[in-house]
């Protein structure tokens, strides 16, 4: 029996996300998956052309509608539970927008969501963490329940492209008219995306002030790393709240996480585990950053970072 | 009556280290401290702060859970709560469940705000506020830093992966909140005292029409992977020689 599954395309209107990607590659480890990618939006066809060329993507249906401008749970989930019929699975990202829209779609679907996916062990077996990532649960949805659920995309690598999937334009259903779009303020950077990025460079409140960041990010553009930061860091007004990586903030998985003056609170690692190889610099020798560092270094982070700055420069 | 309804739950506190189960049934709780969610406490927090500003009358605190559920419920009445719902079960209930059981709660009280936390640091699922909103066929702003109310309508700023959105919706709405929105007030003992001659009402599922299904087994708690020992270097040359072998630089 194949399993027809579709995924809800996260992009900012012109990209699609790599998160989309992710989602495809969770789907696939689903046995005998027939994928279709829903791309909601007000002009969908350049992203529907990227997500046609996704490897593994069968399908792509878009719905066109002025108010999927941007991405509002309340306008997209009527969308795509009104197309969920004959699909067993529903999948989005564990990001902000899937983590908004997915509960809303299984909820008009009356059906159960399994929320951050980390591994597939059948199409209704699923393995995913709780109390911040110190439990991982293995789930059985049962009964035949259509499945709604969020991947957690730190735990998949990409699908690459190649496939060519057929485009077809489903109708729109009329949008709700009680949410409205106000505004987005993003800092725009030059910077590599924090959630893709190979190479992190990670600031917690021992850096002190906003000023003293500036230093992570002389040595991020360096290593052409991004910058992330602790919710200590956020809190104490040093980072702004998108740079945030743990348990509330960012799940990522880079090949290289350096982090600097992050004492490693559970919520915090959390949000790193998956990364390849984890530096941490500290002045203090028991912290707990220390425990699940591949290379640790004791010392003055306002001595050790200009160093480092030199010695890669 | 202006209401605002708040949900809270019961978890393990979040200072407590997790630890499973050696049989894999589950998170070892005996013993452990249980608080409330902290998430849900900046949404009371919110919900205090809108009715101090005079724009709500009153602030209803309600969970769904076992009747060890009281004291988190007398906690939030002592942080300024008016009255504590608590719809007593012994049935663990899935986040569809107990949006089911919020909603049957809106139909009887009439809030014209509802405010949870984003997600439950125990199970981490963050699902119930958007559920709720889709069952009441309402408006969602879900990890929202700021909430601003006027005239029927709410507007809200939600952190996103991308940085900040505001968004407007008209009330009532759902509006689950994120970590950096308020920072909740210390309970003090006189208010721990009044708090024990605040009304706290039992209800069950069935007065509430709610019939809990299990859609979803958890069949089995393992620990995390552990990551392998790390080393240790002396100074910065050595880190960027260590990376260097890695290949990271």
């Amino acid at each position: 029996m194949s399993h027809h599954i579709l995924i809800v395309a996260e992009h900012d209107g012109r990209t699609l996300n790599v998160a989309t990607a992710k989602c495809v590659a969770c789907a696939t480890t689903i046995p005998d998956a027939h994928i279709t990618v829903v791309v909601c939006a007000a002009n969908a066809a350049a992203v529907a052309a990227q997500a046609a060329a996704v490897s593994g993507v069968h399908r792509v249906v878009t719905v066109e509608h002025p108010m999927h401008e941007h991405p509002l749970a309340a306008a997209i989930a009527p969308q795509i539970a009104a197309l969920a019929g004959p699909y067993s699975h529903v999948l989005g990202p564990s990001s902000t927008f899937g983590k908004d829209l997915m509960p809303r779609i299984a909820a008009l679907l009356d059906t159960v969501q399994v929320s951050d996916i980390m591994a597939v062990e059948s199409a209704t077996r699923f393995r995913r963490p709780v109390y911040a990532g110190n439990a991982i649960i293995t789930v059985e949805v049962l009964g035949g329940a259509k499945v709604v659920a969020t991947v957690r995309t730190a735990s998949f690598q990409a699908a690459g492209t190649g496939a060519q999937a057929p485009i077809e334009a489903a109708s729109p259903v009329a949008p709700p008219a009680h949410t409205r779009f106000v505004s987005v303020s993003a800092a725009h950077s030059d910077r590599p995306d924090l959630q893709t990025a190979g190479k992190v460079i990670s600031g917690g409140r021992a850096l002190g002030s906003a000023e003293s960041f500036q230093m992570l990010y002389r040595l991020a553009d360096k290593l052409r790393a991004a910058v992330g930061a602790s919710r200590a860091a956020v809190d104490a007004g040093y980072a702004p709240n998108e740079l945030q990586v743990g348990q509330t903030g960012k799940i990522i998985a880079p090949e290289l996480y350096i982090a600097i003056g992050i004492s490693g609170a559970i919520q915090h690692l959390t949000g790193i585990k998956d990364a390849r190889t984890i530096v941490a610099i500290n002045k203090d020798p028991e912290a707990p950053i220390f425990e699940v560092a591949d290379i640790g270094l004791v010392g003055d982070l306002f001595e050790i970072v200009p160093q480092l700055e030199q010695l890669i420069g | 009556m202006k209401r605002i309804l708040v949900g809270i739950k019961r978890v393990v506190d979040y200072n407590v280290r997790i630890r499973v189960k050696p049989d894999g049934s589950g998170v070892v709780t005996e013993g452990v401290k249980m608080s409330v969610n902290p998430f849900d406490e900046i949404a009371l927090e919110e919900a205090l702060r809108i009715k101090e500003r005079g724009a709500a009358e009153e602030v209803i605190v309600a969970t769904v859970g076992p009747a060890d559920c009281q004291p988190q419920l007398r906690t939030c009445l002592a942080m300024g709560a008016d009255r504590a719902l608590h719809v007593q079960t012994d049935t663990p209930l899935e986040p569809l469940a107990t949006a089911r059981v919020l909603r049957a709660l809106t139909e009887r009280e009439q809030p014209f705000l509802v405010l949870l936390g984003k997600q439950a640091i125990d199970d981490d699922n963050g699902q119930t506020g958007q559920m709720l909103a889709a069952l009441w066929e309402r408006p969602q702003a879900t990890f929202a830093s700021k909430v601003e109310l006027s005239q029927g309508k709410a507007r809200v700023t939600r952190e996103i992966d991308a940085g900040l959105e505001t968004i407007e919706v008209d009330l009532p709405a759902v509006v689950t909140v994120d970590l950096r929105l308020n920072e909740p007030r210390y309970v003090k003992l006189p208010d721990i005292m009044k708090a024990k001659k605040k009304p706290l009402e039992t209800l069950t599922l069935e007065t509430l029409g709610v019939t809990p299904r299990a859609q979803l087994k958890t069949l089995r708690y393992a620990p995390p992977a552990q990551r392998q020992k790390g080393v240790r270097v002396k100074d910065a040359a050595e880190l960027v020689a260590a990376l260097k072998q890695k290949g990271l630089l």
